[in-house]
Order: C-alpha cells, then sequence, then structure tokens
C-alpha cells in the first residue's frame, strides 16, 4: 500500500472530564488533511463524553491526527464500542431487520434466518434499541 | 399405517425416523410420499414467538406464622392471589407497578410478568412482596423475601393460548408511525410485521388436528408438558388454501408444562415499545406419521402458506375485517414483499432461527429415545368460529 492510499478509521473517544476547548474536528481537518464523518456524539462539559466518528485519510496522517488527540487527554477507546450487541440476548427474531438503514444487522442466510451483527456498518442510529423487544442492543451512552 | 404404540415401541428401541418439517419436505419430494410415509415415523415442528397469553401458577408453602395472601407482587410485577392462600398466578403481559406505560409516549415497557417467568426458569433471585388481612388460622398479614424457583413447591406454566396456527401481518397505511404487538410501524407501508414460523409451525403442518389434540405431549420450552384444551379464541371455521392450511389466525392450543425443567433460552420476556410486555415462548410438537395423510400435511411450504396483511392503523383497532392483501411466508422470509405494487420490509417477531433450533432438539429426543409420542385423549372442534364481544344489552 502506498504511504497516500486513504482509508477509513473508526474511532470511538472518550473524554474522562470534558474540559478541552479546543476544536477538535477543525484541527483534523486543517492540520491532517482528515474527511470526517461523526456518528453520534455526547460532549457535555464537566462530564465524562463520548464521540464516535470516522476518520479518512492517508494511514500516516490518521496517526498523526490520533496523537494529536491523544495529546488532548481524550482517549481512543479501541476496546469499547458505542453500541454493541448480545448475540445471547438476541433470540433472532429479525424485527430490528427493516429498521437497520445500513445493513450492519441482517439475515445472510434466508434458510437458517440468523440474524448476524457487522459492527463495521454500524452508524449507531439507535434504531435497532427502539424496536428490540429483548434488549440485546446496548449503547454505551 | 401405523399406530402411536408401534411408533412409541420404535422411539424405545432408538430406531424411530424422525424428520424436522422442514427436511420432510424435500425428503417427500426425493421419496415419494407413499414411500416416505412407510419410512418415516415423526415429523417435528416448532415455534418460538411472543405468545402473550401465557402466565404460571406458582406455590410457595406456608410461612410461619402462616399467611394467606390476599395480595402479592413479584418484582414489583402484581401477581393474581385470588386462589388458595400461598398459590398465585403470574401473567405474561402484567406491568411492573408505576411503569409509565404509554404516558410517555411511547412507553418502553422494560419489565414485566414475562420478565419475571424468565428470571424464574433462569434460577434468578426474584422477590415476593405479599399482604394479608390477617385471619384466626393465617394472622400473618405482611411479607417480604427472595426466593428462587427452587423454594417453590410447584412453577406450572399455564398458557390459555399459544401456538396460533398462522397469525396476520401488520402494516401501516396512515402517515403517522403506530407502535403495535407485531413491531414497530412507519407510515406510509414502509414495513409490515409479521409472527409465524410458517413451515415449521405446529398447527400448519396438522391443519385439521388430526394428531395434536387434548392431551399431546408437547416440548414446551425444553421440558415435556402437554395441550390442557383448545386454546382461548380458537376458530378453525375460516379460510384455507392449499392442503388445507389456513390464512388466518384459525386454531390455538392451551398448553401447560413443569417451570423447573425449562431451558431459560426459551422463555424470553418481551417489551414491545407503546405496546406493553409479553413472553415468548418456545414450543415443539411431535406429528406421528400415521399414513400417507398425516404425512403429506407436513410437507407444506413457507410459499403455500398464505398470511392477510391488515391496516394495523384502522383497520384492525376498529374491526372493519378489511384485508389489504395477501402474502406468502417464503415472501415474508425473504426480507420484502410487494403489497398493493409497492416494496415493504418485512420483519418477524417470531424466531425461525429458534423454532429450526427447537425442531432439531425434539427430534434428537425422540430419536434417543427420550420422548415418547401420546395420542390426544380428546379431539379439538374443527369447526367453530369466533364470536366478537357483546358489548350493549
Amino acid at each position: 500500500m502506498s504511504s497516500d492510499t486513504k482509508v477509513t478509521r473508526k474511532l470511538m473517544l472518550y473524554f474522562p472530564e470534558c474540559e478541552t476547548e479546543k476544536p477538535i474536528v477543525y484541527h483534523l481537518v486543517k492540520d491532517y488533511d482528515l474527511v470526517i464523518n461523526i456518528f453520534r456524539a455526547r460532549v457535555t462539559p464537566e462530564e465524562e463524553g463520548y464521540l464516535v466518528l470516522d476518520v479518512t485519510g492517508t494511514e500516516e496522517n490518521i496517526e498523526k491526527g490520533e496523537n494529536f488527540i491523544r495529546s488532548l487527554d481524550i482517549k481512543i477507546d479501541t476496546a469499547r464500542k458505542g453500541l454493541t450487541w448480545d448475540s445471547e440476548s438476541c433470540a433472532q427474531c429479525g424485527s430490528c431487520i427493516p429498521h437497520c438503514p445500513t445493513g450492519a444487522l441482517s439475515i445472510p442466510d434466508r434458510k437458517t434466518m440468523e440474524i448476524v451483527f457487522n459492527t463495521d456498518e454500524c452508524i449507531e442510529c439507535l434504531s435497532c434499541i427502539k424496536v428490540c423487544p429483548f434488549g440485546a442492543v446496548h449503547s454505551l451512552f | 399405517m401405523k399406530t402411536i404404540e408401534e411408533i412409541n415401541e420404535k422411539i424405545s428401541s432408538g430406531k424411530a425416523v424422525v424428520l424436522t418439517a422442514e427436511e420432510i419436505i424435500d425428503y417427500v419430494d426425493k421419496k415419494g410420499a407413499t414411500a416416505a410415509a412407510k419410512e418415516v415415523d415423526v415429523v417435528t415442528t416448532a415455534t418460538f414467538g411472543p405468545m402473550c397469553s401465557s402466565g404460571c401458577f406458582l406455590n410457595f408453602g406456608h410461612s410461619k406464622p402462616k399467611m394467606r395472601i390476599t395480595e402479592a407482587w413479584l418484582d414489583d410485577v402484581s401477581a393474581y392471589a385470588g386462589v388458595a392462600a400461598v398459590d398465585l398466578f403470574l401473567g405474561a403481559t402484567q406491568l411492573r407497578t408505576n411503569d409509565p406505560a404509554n404516558i410517555d409516549y411511547p412507553g418502553e415497557f422494560r419489565f414485566g410478568g414475562g420478565h419475571v417467568m424468565e428470571k424464574l426458569v433462569a434460577r434468578k433471585e426474584v422477590q415476593l412482596f405479599a399482604l394479608s388481612y390477617g385471619t384466626d388460622d393465617y394472622p400473618l398479614r405482611e411479607k417480604r423475601v427472595s426466593f428462587t424457583i427452587d423454594d417453590l413447591n410447584q412453577a406450572v406454566m399455564v398458557n390459555p393460548r399459544n401456538c396460533y396456527q398462522n397469525y396476520n401481518v401488520a402494516i401501516n397505511a396512515s402517515d403517522k408511525p403506530i407502535y403495535t404487538y407485531l413491531g414497530y410501524l412507519k407510515p406510509g407501508m414502509k414495513n409490515c410485521g409479521y409472527s409465524s414460523a410458517g413451515q415449521l409451525s405446529p398447527l400448519l403442518n396438522d391443519p385439521f388436528y388430526r394428531t395434536i389434540g387434548v392431551g399431546t405431549r408437547i416440548w414446551l420450552a425444553g421440558a415435556q408438558g402437554h395441550v390442557y384444551a383448545e386454546g382461548t379464541q380458537h376458530s378453525p371455521s375460516c379460510e384455507r388454501g392449499r392442503l388445507g392450511v389456513p390464512s388466518e389466525g384459525a386454531g390455538t392450543l392451551a398448553l401447560t408444562g413443569d417451570m423447573k425443567k425449562m431451558d431459560p433460552e426459551f422463555v424470553r420476556g418481551v417489551s414491545l415499545r407503546g405496546y406493553g410486555t409479553s413472553l415468548s415462548v418456545g414450543v415443539g410438537i411431535p406429528i406421528p406419521v400415521l399414513d400417507e395423510e398425516t404425512l403429506l400435511q407436513t410437507t407444506i411450504r413457507d410459499r403455500d402458506i398464505k398470511a392477510q396483511v391488515i391496516d394495523y392503523s384502522t383497520d384492525y383497532p376498529e374491526r372493519t375485517g378489511k384485508v389489504l392483501a395477501s402474502v406468502n411466508y417464503e415472501e415474508l422470509k425473504s426480507g420484502s414483499v410487494e403489497i398493493l405494487g409497492k416494496k415493504v420490509e418485512a420483519g418477524s417477531l417470531s424466531s425461525y432461527a429458534k423454532a429450526r433450533k427447537i425442531a432439531g432438539m425434539l427430534q434428537e429426543e425422540i430419536r434417543s429415545g427420550k420422548f415418547h409420542l401420546t395420542a390426544p385423549i380428546s379431539p379439538l372442534p374443527v369447526e367453530q368460529g369466533m364470536k366478537p364481544m357483546k358489548e350493549s344489552d
């Protein structure tokens, strides 16, 4: 892969306490030439906050951007996801399927009718949470 | 021709040929009905979905001093105490006390009777809070205690209406979103909700109740239970299609089983936004292949089972009887159906994946000699309608 190939990465930023006054997104765009797509944010002063976004750019610029974010004492949480699907709680009914706009929740095999969740496709619109009868989908914030 | 006794002998000796209602379709296509009817002994059917008319009787044993319970709550969900001193009935759709219901529309209905039943079967602790007025022989007037299902004498699931033979498909033709027990329906007929296991569903494989009747031994959430009566609203007189399979609700079953022997995977509390709480139950019913006719009934396919599409914004609540369209389960299971020339996304409340799993589990139990079949002790009515409520004198 050449160094100027653009890649997209989904990041979840965790603000232990939102004291930063810096316009983070502005700097990611202007200083590191990153394309930003914000899925969901909860940033409230003096409380912990979350920001889930896609960044698109070169590997090098994404890394620089990530370092910039970390320099502001904001954590890039790679372990946790903003939205999680619990395969044990899921009763495999499929009532979520018509409400998922991206196909992150899907039934790839119509013979077995099993539900599959692909976190990479999820834009965290939270539609599934509202319609799941079994509480199988959870939002971190 | 085979008898139930002959089939049971084969089950006991581990020689019974058992196929699921899904497997039997291709098998009969390949072998022909006559040969298959000779070879196959049992076809297993199954369903897993919300069945609101469900509940359980619980017996707590006696406190010291004794108490004649008159009001009771299980994890703050009210249970009916109008039976003997320490017997309670808990219904699946009972809301938790102080649930705001639809005051904050649409209500979330996170916890209710069905969820308490799920916790009981999962052997989790549940809190009993009971009140009484006190009598000479039952003086205790208040009790609060945590218990699990193992502390009870009996925990018997008693479901007055399960296994609807078929069910309608809900759609919303209005210009506002609506919340129904068949899910959240977007305005302008953008999606529809259905709930049936289709070709796997018990009563769709025995449409005239030739083998399933009162007394039939069933697989109820992993326990061996039985059909104790015709289900409430059992109304077999209706429109029927190929192989006599109804395209409306039609037959229903009243089921019972020992909750202490159930598997929590198949007893699940349900929260339906804007509607309320319920319980999803897994049911498996074996069909003995007595002759070619009983076998042929089990070969029904999703594409041959029709369901009526009903507008839940007007026609359903107003009981107009209007049917917008007819679709089949093959179309519904594909994820989208065409209704009045419009592509509509379809979502299911019933889990076909779980129904498949149950049909396979029951198949294995019969093959290994753990589950024997029974003949009904009395048949279910084959001709009967359903009355509306009497509303004025």
